[in-house]
């Protein structure tokens, strides 16, 4: 069981890096006054956010990938999230022995 | 729903654990592959645990086992980090508001993954995101990353190659499914499918982790000038 000290310092600088974008949309000021568009992009951020980490696996590694996407978002219209995971998986495995 | 009687924060808590369990599953593949990956960097079984407790930030931690080196390049992994979680200042803007935490809230926020995140999103849309939820969320999840982190890395690569088993393709299905919860019609098809394609081009023409950044700012971007201008 041993860490290092030079590991450590690098994990302790990576834990600010995160713990300051964490913390960071927490220090704004308590109130405030959006008009509808700024409304809008901040309800936009869940959703644009998700999509935005996945893009590179879902549009640029390859048409299996692209395929699998596809069959997960179908099955996410039906699919609770555990069942949209296990499809997704599966039709990748499939897709990827072709 | 049921929901008159205002909910206990037994219950509460209860309700996170159930709904952080999806999201728990798919990252079991995932945290081993990175402990394995970890292992083949030098770090010891302890020290991949612990990167898992202090970073707990999927996405950044295998970013850092990509620049890691001996001895590590601290300022490199500093930058790259703090890069690739940029958008937790947009996830903490957009889930502040819908937060009950009291003092709590430096505590809470340390926790603030994107799965953990996504799951108090979803729950916002109905009630508050409370200190006994989110705690219920946090427990088993980050309990699971860490141990997980620390299976892979002791089994190494008695794992084998994890796209033989799709687990590369977890993460994407899971935040598909993610997505799916957080559907409103054609405003969020606009999010989704600008987000998409600015953030594939900048992968493919400025390299990870641009994308994320690129791409959340344009689903913005679309949502602000779509939005109708009503008060």
């Amino acid at each position: 069981m041993k860490v290092e000290l030079q590991t450590l310092l690098a994990l302790l600088a990576m834990a600010g890096a995160t713990y300051a974008t964490r913390i960071a949309g927490f220090l704004l000021p308590d109130k405030l006054n959006l008009g509808p568009r700024a409304r809008a992009a901040l309800d936009a951020i869940p959703a644009a956010v998700l999509v935005s980490v996945i893009a590179p696996s879902m549009l640029a590694t390859g048409w299996r990938e692209t395929a699998a996407s596809l069959i997960a978002a179908l099955a996410a219209t039906r699919a609770p999230l555990i069942g949209v995971v296990a499809i997704g998986v599966a039709a990748v495995v499939l897709l990827r022995q072709m | 729903m049921r929901g008159d009687a205002p909910p206990s924060a037994w219950s509460d808590a209860r309700q996170g654990f159930i709904d952080i369990l999806p999201p728990l599953l798919a990252c079991v593949p995932i945290a081993m592959v990175y402990g394995a990956i970890s292992a083949t960097k030098g770090l010891s079984v302890a020290e991949t645990a612990l990167a898992s407790a202090l970073v707990f930030a999927g996405g950044a931690q295998f970013a850092g086992t990509e620049l890691w080196a001996s001895p590590p390049p601290i300022l490199a992994l500093f930058a790259s980090t703090l890069l690739i979680n940029a958008r937790h200042a947009l996830m903490g803007l957009s889930l502040r508001p819908k937060t009950r935490w009291g003092r709590a809230w430096p505590f809470a926020v340390f926790f603030m993954a994107d799965e953990i995140w996504a799951m108090a999103e979803r729950r916002a849309t109905r009630r508050p995101v409370t200190l006994a939820y989110w705690l219920g969320e946090v427990a088993p999840f980050y309990l699971n990353w860490v141990a997980c982190s620390a299976i892979g890395a002791a089994a190494g690569s008695l794992l084998g190659d994890p796209k033989a088993i799709g687990a590369d393709f977890a993460f994407t299905a899971l935040f598909i499914g993610l997505v799916a919860g957080f559907w409103r019609g054609r405003s969020t098809a606009v999010v989704v499918v600008s987000a998409a394609g600015v953030a594939a081009l900048a992968y493919v023409w400025l390299g990870s982790p641009w994308h994320v950044l690129a791409g959340a700012l344009a689903g913005m971007g679309a949502a602000a000038f779509f939005a109708e201008a009503r008060a």
